[in-house]
């Protein structure tokens, strides 16, 4: 007696957004069916996978990364390498040195080193801020003009600066929005209406709902980002219906199973080998629970989650 | 067979009104036992078809199968859901190490050795390696098979035993039926057999196929010998395959009432991603979320097991009873009775984001957390939990006075409200009111100490 399996294909489709230009360019989302469920229909567009790097350099970094990059002078050297390696779809650039609370960097410096590594690479290019709300606004909307043409996607733009980011990037200089939620499908929900009430094309809107590392209030990352998919396709809801990107590098590397020293805790083991297996796990589940891509820091969790999504895909 | 109606029972009852069920009509007795506020059985006049056709429609969508015994054993499947936000997963995934027959003396030394090295608590859960797989390769000394499982069975874990020889079975089996192992052994060519030996030793039996439609039949047929007490291993060809059989195992269960596929699974990640590590460790993540009830690794260390037990506590936590951590002093970068103190909840998810700002902050610290009913700073303080008197309270429990000579306390920027009282409750204290976020504590902390 065979298996009488029933499909759950929707009619409801995931938007597809383009990144990128020429042969290099990618294609997020697009699917309808949750994730990896090939028996349903097939893949649409496989999730990518990119790789981060800051306009700090190597001067934050672990010693682990510092070897990745070992023999770069520059950021843009950084960048030229990084999307070298295996399983790299795009860059992910994070202008952390921005943030007022920190180095302050002033937002033409980052601009320059934003248009720099453009010029320096031809893969499709992600821009995430500084994490502080008023100097976001200033430098993702310089950014967006800057590049214009390169067809990037400005990460975080939130409730509170929504405004400038999204009529920069989405209306004025034809760039890609990133809508930057804090882990609740109504918040997202409301980011999207918001964004298309300004007039931004809603095709054009990418979501970053919130992550967490594995093991910390991971259960609201997984809730969240399950129901708003199934709001999205089963329930066909189209201001949800934009594909979710997740920054997982900050989360998983921040937290001590990632950071604590071999010499803290022995028992614990390489470090790095920890780094890794921290960041492949959360990004593996956020996969799982219907991200379209993501985004890492380290070259072997960059290979790993590109060839599982290969598998899977 | 689809959930019963209200309906569905009336037209099954005598339709007399007896009351003898103690309802006043039938139709009333019928909606009851829909809800689930009555068994079938209160009616004296049901017809024994009738309480057998209501009885199969109400068993629960997936079955709970127990294997190994006393602290070891463990509770799998029992599912009721797709979705934790739906209502909740009921049976947490167990994390197994592999060892086979067709390894070397020295691997097999070290995969033995390293199995009771990864043992600790994290918020009040023991995390360990649970299960052992024990795989026979074909071909291989049987009786080295057997030492094998006899070694694995001293080691207080769970024991699954992957062997398809029925003669080699029998041979393990004998070994270590005590521990309550699971068989993994029938496949299409030999399940009656193993099915008699698993029904005859009373243990767990495990069924594997070449693909989806075979583990169907193969579990159908056995289910028609009379066995209920089944684990589906869902290991295919691929990972691809393997993630489509796991998914539409519980699928068919859960969302199609098809009992057949209504059991635990087992992921064999060994096999699939044979010698690469951060991919067992990614794709274990994967079916944590995704329908495993065993994940069965080349070996779990720290690196793979902070994560992944992190996650799976996360996962499998139920929505309405929120994680806590143990009230208590938490001394953080090396505080002492000298140092400042902070307080804040006892909600997991706070504790945690706070410890975290407090370390990277660097500043020796006590974080003091008291007894809020895991909620959150704001929802306890709301909830009366969070107030200057649960606060004196805790102060006179832990003895806060006596251990520790610093005198000022910080407490969280939202209940900034409750400065005054505090203040009152604790005379001698110097009450601050910290920043709204943890994230802001780093700058908070370093102004404080300029």
């Amino acid at each position: 007696m065979p298996f009488n399996a029933k499909s759950m294909k929707f009619n409801a489709n995931i938007n597809t957004v383009e990144i990128g230009t020429g042969d290099k360019a990618i294609k997020i989302g697009g699917e309808n069916t949750f994730p990896f469920y090939t028996f349903d229909a097939p893949t649409v567009n496989a999730p990518k996978v990119g790789i981060e790097i800051s306009d700090m350099g190597l001067a934050n970094e672990p010693d682990c990364i510092k070897a990745v990059y070992a023999g770069c002078e520059s950021v843009v050297d950084m960048a030229k390498k990084a999307v070298t390696f295996e399983g790299v779809d795009f860059l992910a650039l994070k202008l952390e040195g921005g943030d007022p609370n920190g180095e302050n960097k002033p937002t033409e410096e980052l601009v320059e080193l934003a248009k720099a590594v453009a010029e320096a690479v031809d893969a499709p290019l992600v821009i995430e801020g500084c994490k502080n709300v008023e100097k976001d606004a200033e430098l993702l909307s310089k950014c967006a003009e800057a590049l214009q043409g390169k067809n990037v996607l400005l990460m975080s733009s939130k409730e509170e600066n929504y405004k400038s980011i999204g009529a920069s990037a989405g209306l004025a200089y034809n760039q890609k929005v990133g809508a930057e939620s804090s882990v609740d499908i109504n918040l997202a929900k409301q980011l999207n209406v918001l964004l298309s009430q300004l007039g931004v094309n809603s095709q054009a809107v990418v979501m970053n709902v919130g992550s967490a590392a594995a093991g910390y209030g991971f259960e609201y990352v997984i809730s969240t980002m399950d129901r708003i998919k199934a709001a999205a396709l089963q329930q066909g809801d189209n201001t949800l219906q934009m594909p979710i990107i997740t920054p997982v590098a900050g989360d998983a590397w921040g937290v001590k199973e990632a950071s604590a020293s071999e010499a803290d805790v022995p028992e614990w083991g390489c470090v790095e080998s920890r780094a890794i297996d921290m960041e492949v796990a959360t990004a593996a589940a956020v996969l799982a629970s219907a991200s379209d891509a993501v985004i890492l820091k380290h070259p072997v969790s960059v290979a790993t989650i590109s060839k599982m999504i290969k598998e899977l895909a | 067979m689809a959930k019963l109606t209200g309906i569905d029972i009336f037209k099954l009852t005598p339709k007399k009104n007896c009351k003898e069920c103690g309802c006043p009509t039938c139709m009333a007795f019928g909606m009851k036992v829909a809800q689930g506020a009555l068994e079938i059985s209160k009616c004296p006049h049901m017809a024994p078809e009738a309480i057998a056709k209501l009885s199969e429609a109400s068993a629960p969508p997936m079955k709970t199968i127990k294997a190994g015994v006393g602290e070891t054993e463990i509770t799998l499947g029992g599912e009721t859901v797709l979705y934790r936000h739906e209502k909740t997963f009921v049976n947490k995934t167990r994390y197994g190490v592999n060892v086979c027959s067709c390894m070397d003396d020295a691997v097999v030394e070290e995969v033995f050795a390293g199995i009771p090295k990864v043992d600790y608590e994290r918020i009040g859960e023991r995390m360990f390696a649970e299960v052992i797989n024990v795989a026979y390769c074909e071909g291989t000394d049987a009786a080295k098979y057997v030492a094998m499982v006899e070694r694995a069975a001293g080691m207080s874990r769970t024991l699954v035993l992957d062997v398809k020889d029925v003669e080699v079975a029998k041979a393990a089996l004998a070994v270590c039926k005590a521990q309550k192992p699971i068989l993994n052994g029938a496949n299409a060519a030999n399940y009656e057999a193993m099915n008699a030996l698993a029904t005859a030793e009373g243990v767990v039996l495990g069924v594997s196929a070449a693909n989806i439609d075979e583990l169907y039949d193969v579990t159908a047929k056995l289910e028609a010998l009379g066995n209920k007490n089944l684990v589906l291993d869902a290991t295919g060809a691929s990972i691809k395959e393997t993630y489509a059989i796991a998914v539409q195992m519980r699928r068919a269960a859960i969302k199609n009432s098809d009992r057949t596929f209504g059991y635990p699974s087992i992921v064999n990640l060994a096999k699939l991603a044979k010698g690469d590590l951060h991919l067992q460790t990614a794709l274990a993540s994967v079916f944590t979320l995704k329908y495993g009830s065993i994940v069965v690794m080349e070996k779990i260390d720290y690196s793979q097991a902070l994560p992944l037990y992190g996650l799976r506590q996360n996962v499998f936590t139920d929505p309405q009873k929120p994680m806590k951590v143990a009230p208590g002093i938490y001394s953080i970068n090396g505080g002492d009775e000298n140092s400042v103190c902070l307080t804040t909840v006892d909600f997991a998810l706070t504790y945690f984001v706070v410890s975290g700002e407090l370390e990277r902050s660097g500043v020796p610290c006590n974080l003091l957390i008291s007894d809020a009913g895991g909620l959150s700073v704001l929802t306890a303080w709301a909830a009366g939990k969070l107030s200057s008197s649960s606060i004196a309270k805790y102060f006179a429990e832990f003895e806060i006075e006596n251990k520790i000579k610093n005198r000022t306390l910080v407490i969280p920027g939202k209940v900034a409200v409750l400065k005054g009282d505090i203040e009152a409750k604790l005379p001698g204290w110097n009450i601050v009111v910290g920043p709204n976020e943890a994230v802001q504590l780093v700058k908070f902390l370093k102004d404080m100490n300029a």
